[in-house]
């Protein structure tokens, strides 16, 4: 079971008190009205799906009830780290960085197929 | 015309005549109580708290109790306001003057007291916190899962609990906690 560390409860917590709510720091356009379709569907539909390093959107929700950002290793699963809501993004601490490319090293990945979503 | 009166419907509670627990837990519904939920900005938490007349508290995991009622810290933002009286806390909270949220929850939650030198155990069985006593200590509260249902653990004494759960999941939190009570003493 994974522990996630909450940024408000300031504590690590079980996994299932969480969960996944999308990719992090997506800006919301200034004026929504004028964009065209195709900025529209990369605003809302079009997500990166990184290999390796992503940040993302968490909510303790059987727990303090809030969202939070991760930033997260999606070949490990490893969390890097947790920030609060409303910070921008915080570079991964280095310590964690190594460790997450040793971790990496024996953990068997499927090779990436497919291209940049967008 | 139906005559009211003597016909009057009597009020039954979700584990009304339960009991459980084993040589090492004691399972028993707690008494009813009247219960807000509660959303306030971190600059009206003191006229709330002097309007409550108990002091919200702003650290996490932990409970402030005063005058028969407990403030359960559940976000940064949300608390859980327990009175065991017939209490006026919805009045309270709205003479305080400032902006708020308060929602009387009294009969949406029930609860459940476990207590004995199993009880930590017994919890644990669907629970996945730490609830040893320096990660867990008395007083300390919390949002969590118990099984599959989210309860709202708070450590009354070092060997007891109570369990603040929905109604509709108080069967099922009852029956895992037996089990875990069960588990506790063997
Ligand atoms: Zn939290």
């Amino acid at each position: 079971m994974l522990l996630i560390h909450c940024p408000y409860c300031e504590e690590d917590r079980s996994e299932l008190e969480f969960r996944w709510a999308g990719e992090a720091h997506i800006a919301r356009p200034e004026n929504i009205a004028a964009i065209s379709d195709e900025e529209f569907a990369e605003f809302f539909f079009l997500r990166n799906n990184e290999k390796g390093l992503t940040y993302e959107r968490w909510r303790h929700i059987h727990g303090c009830g809030r969202f939070f950002n991760a930033a997260r290793d999606t070949i490990s699963d490893r969390f890097l780290m947790t920030y609060k809501a409303g910070l921008p993004k915080q570079p991964v601490p280095v310590a964690e960085e190594f460790a997450a490319i040793a971790e990496e090293k024996s953990v068997e990945t499927w090779e990436q197929t497919e291209g940049d979503a967008r | 015309m139906a005559e009211l009166g003597s016909h009057i419907a009597t009020r039954s509670l979700p584990l009304s005549g339960v009991h459980g627990g084993s040589s090492m837990v004691r399972l028993e519904p707690a008494a009813p109580a009247s219960r807000i939920s509660l959303r306030v900005r971190a600059e009206d938490v003191p006229a709330l708290s002097s309007a409550l007349g108990v002091d919200l508290p702003v650290k996490p995991k932990t409970s402030a109790y005063a005058n028969g009622r407990t403030a359960l810290w559940l976000g940064p933002d949300e608390w859980l306001v327990i009175d065991e009286g017939e209490s006026g806390l919805m009045t309270a909270a709205a003479n305080s003057g400032v902006l708020h949220s308060a929602t009387d929850v009294s009969h949406r939650n029930t609860a459940i007291l476990v207590s004995g030198p199993g009880a930590a155990a017994a919890i644990n069985a669907g629970c996945s916190q730490d609830l040893s006593l320096d990660v867990f200590p008395v007083g300390a509260c919390s949002r969590t899962l118990f099984g599959k249902v989210e309860i709202v653990l708070l450590r009354t004494a070092e060997d007891a609990f109570r369990v603040e759960v929905w109604r509709s999941f108080s069967d099922y939190a009852f029956g895992l906690l037996s089990e875990g009570a069960r588990d506790a003493a063997l």
